[in-house]
């Protein structure tokens, strides 16, 4: 047996494989749920109960796949750019409390304090990607450290804010701020604690991401700088702008997603572990599985999704522990990993011919 | 072999190599063809072919990197199956590659050592210095064990790519366009070694695409077209233009300049320029020159010389450290490439596939990766996408790109139709100044052809052309004038008809002449 590297695979056979890989590592996740004593059948009945078949677990899933797909697309963007933005979390944090200080302090009613919320969390977001992109692009300070190492400054000033100058006046010992006034409440989809606003904004995003990529110049740009830096610089194409741009639109939209949890589901900033559960990282799946296709993050952001969703199920109706999410994560991480030897080659199984 | 003994050696002693009807096929095409071919003990062979024409599958065969899909190998009469390199190495076949596999940062006799069985696990250079030293001195292969290969000129990196074969005891050694990269002088040099690997009894298939070399160094040569061989001959009995003919199929004539057409105004001014190499020292020193409106302006040199830096400044990927570039009245220095391109520069890159085009984007979107911000390629912030194909579909037709579709990736394009693609678009938008460099390096004959025809239609259309090449007998073909590059300084400013071969070969190395 050998491995032969094929050219091109085809879509719909790297779409297969990787379904294929997914649904490995359930089987795998299954397999870790019987050594811990839960039976795997009663789980799989659980989930399907409560997540699939219910109308309002099915709401949890897509609860869930709203941050991831925002965050998720942003970073499907920065990664076709070799921006290798590893800071969706921070973003998400800093358009959280960017959220968090109009809807607390700042002006307007109804809608327009809506989107003028989301606005500046597009922005905070945004900025924040952008300190690390220019340090990549002028100084050549690697990005995967600089985005990374971000993540633990927005986490802190969030810690600070709740337990400093925004705690709230009467939330006793605990560490967060007040409640948001009810107009900077998104609205839910009736009987769920699905944020609407949130879903379209999701699909949007994603849309108008793959939009931008295919139909753009500044999408144009991202592919040659991404595919080929040197080319790009023959080319002229100023790669500090392009990459400035795609940092603001990649941590414009974890920033959304940071709006999109406190004014969905938390009306008040709170710990960072409360807001968040790690969707910056997980985005990270969510985009690579999707092979850094905008678009496609809309499927894979509902996969992850259905994951979060299903861990919460499984916690309270099989007492596992909320870690399994993470390890479930994990396990598709790995069998993706995994799946990249059948997509880029092919297994020849006969001996070859002398 | 047995029983050489008994009878007297026959001329039916069997060829050192021998290929029976080897055949090789990819998705949608053939690329050997039922190939015979017997290389015998002391001789060098030419295996002369057009790029595409199946030299570097043959080679990958014999070399393990491919299998064959049918037919024999035979080494000495006997059949053999070679899975990979190191099969090859074991049965005494080695290969210098066209691009050189070296660890830039380690020394000569560490990448020597590399994979060779029988180094001692501490200190594994020591005793290999000594005899990369015997060797050197055996073959003519002067090389310090010591020397980073960093530090080496790409002459000297092929000589420890030979090294690494010889030392290995290979009994045939196959050099993939061995001269590619070399000057004259050094592809003289290199000659004298393959005659003393053949007077030492080696095989050494050589394998090239110019025809002067083919005579110059081999006994026999077989000449590939569309990976069938066409012919195998000894090169006693051929000439240039008959082997030209077997080659392409039909008589092609190198387009030269027809001299005495127009000059016009001074058009790119360089002044008192220096320019840094990547490591800080000075690569291009104190260089003034001018190019005018209908004229080309061909710059000899060895690799290595300055040549690249130069080009960079003059296309604004390199900004000056001192001095001026002006074209015409407009001042470029310290601009940026974008800059350069807006004021009339083209480029046709030295790498052509890492710098000049995107390979995974299609051969649409690489017509237009310098156009695309411009209308009517873009209108505001979106692209057209439906004036960017039929630009393409236009380009390729025009420059004869042959390419299965306009959506095609360019990876998928060989190098001749990359460097028309290239050509195609840097010569759109009537540029003022076209800077090539190496622009027909690795190309077959049609293709060179074609690629030299449309640097002499910039020319008498009226653009300065600015030519950089290491082949001197296209720089002799097509310049009016030609200025000589040595160690970062312009050493010489001669009219084609004062230069030749030799000449310009002497000034290249330093030699006052």
């Amino acid at each position: 047996m050998r491995l032969v590297p094929r050219g091109e695979a085809p879509a719909l056979f790297v779409a297969a494989v990787s379904l294929l890989a997914v649904l490995l590592a359930f089987a795998a996740s299954l397999v870790l749920l019987a050594l811990y004593g839960a039976s795997p059948w009663e789980a799989i009945a659980v989930v399907y109960r409560g997540v699939l078949a219910d109308p309002r677990g099915f709401a949890e899933v897509l609860r869930r796949a709203v941050p991831l797909t925002l965050a998720g697309a942003g970073l499907a963007l920065a990664f076709r750019a070799q921006f290798w933005n590893i800071g969706a979390e921070g973003q998400l944090l800093v358009g959280a409390v960017a959220a968090s200080g109009v809807a607390l302090f700042g002006p307007g009613e109804g809608v327009a304090k809506l989107v003028l919320m989301a606005a500046v969390a597009f922005v905070a977001g945004g900025l924040w990607a952008m300190v690390p992109a220019y340090l990549k692009a002028r100084l050549a300070v690697n990005d995967v450290i600089t985005t990374l190492m971000f993540n633990y400054v927005a986490i802190y000033l969030v810690e600070w804010l709740i337990h400093g100058p925004w705690k709230g006046k009467s939330v006793f010992g605990f560490a967060y701020t007040d409640r948001f006034p009810a107009s900077a409440w998104l609205p839910l989809w009736p009987g769920t604690g699905l944020a609407w606003p949130g879903l379209v904004m999701a699909v949007v995003a994603a849309a108008l991401l793959a939009w931008l990529l295919g139909a753009t110049k500044l999408g144009f740009e991202v592919r040659v700088v991404g595919e080929n830096p040197e080319a790009a610089r023959y080319a002229g194409v100023r790669a500090l702008s392009t990459l400035l741009q795609v940092a603001l639109l990649s941590g414009g939209v974890a920033g959304l997603a940071g709006f999109v949890e406190v004014a969905g589901t938390h009306h008040r900033l709170l710990a960072p572990l409360q807001i968040s559960l790690g969707y910056g990282y997980t985005a990270i799946i969510v985009a690579w599985l999707g092979r850094n296709r905008p678009l496609a993050t809309l499927l894979t952001g509902l996969l992850i999704g259905f994951v979060f969703a299903a861990g919460d199920v499984a916690k309270v109706a099989l007492a596992t522990p909320f870690q399994l999410v993470q390890v479930v994560n994990g396990l598709i991480l790995f069998f993706l990993i995994a799946a990249e030897v059948p997509i880029r080659y092919r297994v020849v199984w006969r001996p070859e011919r002398g | 072999m047995e029983g050489a003994e008994a009878s007297p050696p026959s001329q039916e002693t069997p060829p050192f190599l021998e290929l029976r009807s080897l055949t090789k096929r990819f998705p949608g095409v053939v690329a050997n063809d039922r190939v015979d071919l017997s290389v015998r003990a002391g001789e060098v062979h030419a295996l002369l072919g057009e790029n595409g024409a199946g030299k570097s599958t043959l080679v990958s065969m014999l070399y393990g990197l491919l299998q064959p899909d049918g037919g024999e190998i035979r080494l000495q009469g006997r059949p053999v199956r070679i899975r990979s390199p190191r099969d090859a190495l074991a049965l005494g076949i080695g290969l210098v590659p066209q691009h050189f596999l070296l660890v830039k940062k380690h020394t000569v006799a560490e990448n020597v050592a590399l994979g060779l069985s029988g180094v001692p696990f501490l200190a594994p250079t020591r005793a290999l210095a000594d005899r990369l030293r015997r060797l050197g001195e055996r073959y003519g292969l002067p090389v310090d064990p010591r020397a980073y290969v960093w530090q080496l000129s790409a002459g000297e990196q092929q000589r420890v790519e030979i090294l690494k074969v010889l030392v290995r005891d290979v009994r045939l050694l196959i050099l993939d366009e061995p001269t590619s990269v070399l000057t004259p002088q050094e592809a003289r040099g290199l000659f004298a070694v393959l005659r003393r690997m053949k007077a030492e009894g080696h095989a050494v298939i050589f394998i090239t695409h110019k025809l002067e070399e083919v005579l110059e160094v081999a006994d026999r040569v077989t000449v590939l077209r569309r990976g069938r061989v066409v012919a195998t001959l000894p090169v006693a009995e051929v000439d240039e233009r008959r082997l030209a003919r077997l080659m392409v199929g039909e008589e092609v004539a190198l387009p030269r300049a027809r001299r005495g057409a127009g000059r016009g105004r001074p058009r790119l001014f360089v002044e008192d320029l220096w320019v840094r190499g990547d490591r800080g020292y000075f690569a291009v020193k104190d260089v003034n020159f001018q190019v005018h409106e209908g004229e080309i302006v061909g710059l000899a040199g060895v690799a290595g010389n300055g040549q690249s830096e130069l080009i960079e400044a003059l296309t604004g990927l390199r900004r000056p450290a001192r001095g001026w570039i002006r074209l015409g009245e407009r001042d470029l220095t310290g601009h940026d490439a974008r800059a350069f391109f807006e004021a009339g520069v083209a480029h046709v890159p030295e790498d052509r596939t890492h710098r000049g085009v995107v390979g995974s984007l299609s051969v649409a979107e690489n017509l237009v990766l310098k156009h695309y911000r411009y209308p009517p390629f873009a209108r505001g912030p979106v692209l057209d996408r439906r004036a960017v194909r039929a630009f393409a579909e236009e380009a390729v037709a025009r420059y004869r790109v042959a390419a299965p579709s306009v959506a095609t990736p360019v990876r998928l394009l060989s190098g001749g139709n990359i460097q028309k693609l290239i050509l195609a678009r840097e010569l759109h938008g009537r540029p003022r100044l076209l800077v090539a460099a190496h622009p027909t390096y690795g190309l077959d004959v049609g293709a060179t052809a074609q690629v030299r025809r449309l640097l002499l239609e910039e020319r008498d259309r009226g653009a300065a052309v600015f030519l950089v090449s290491e082949d001197l007998e296209e720089i002799l073909a097509l310049s009016d004038r030609i200025l000589v590059i040595f160690d970062g300084k312009i050493v010489a400013e001669l009219a084609p008809d004062e230069a030749s071969k030799e000449r310009l070969g002497l000034l290249m190395a330093g030699v006052a002449a």
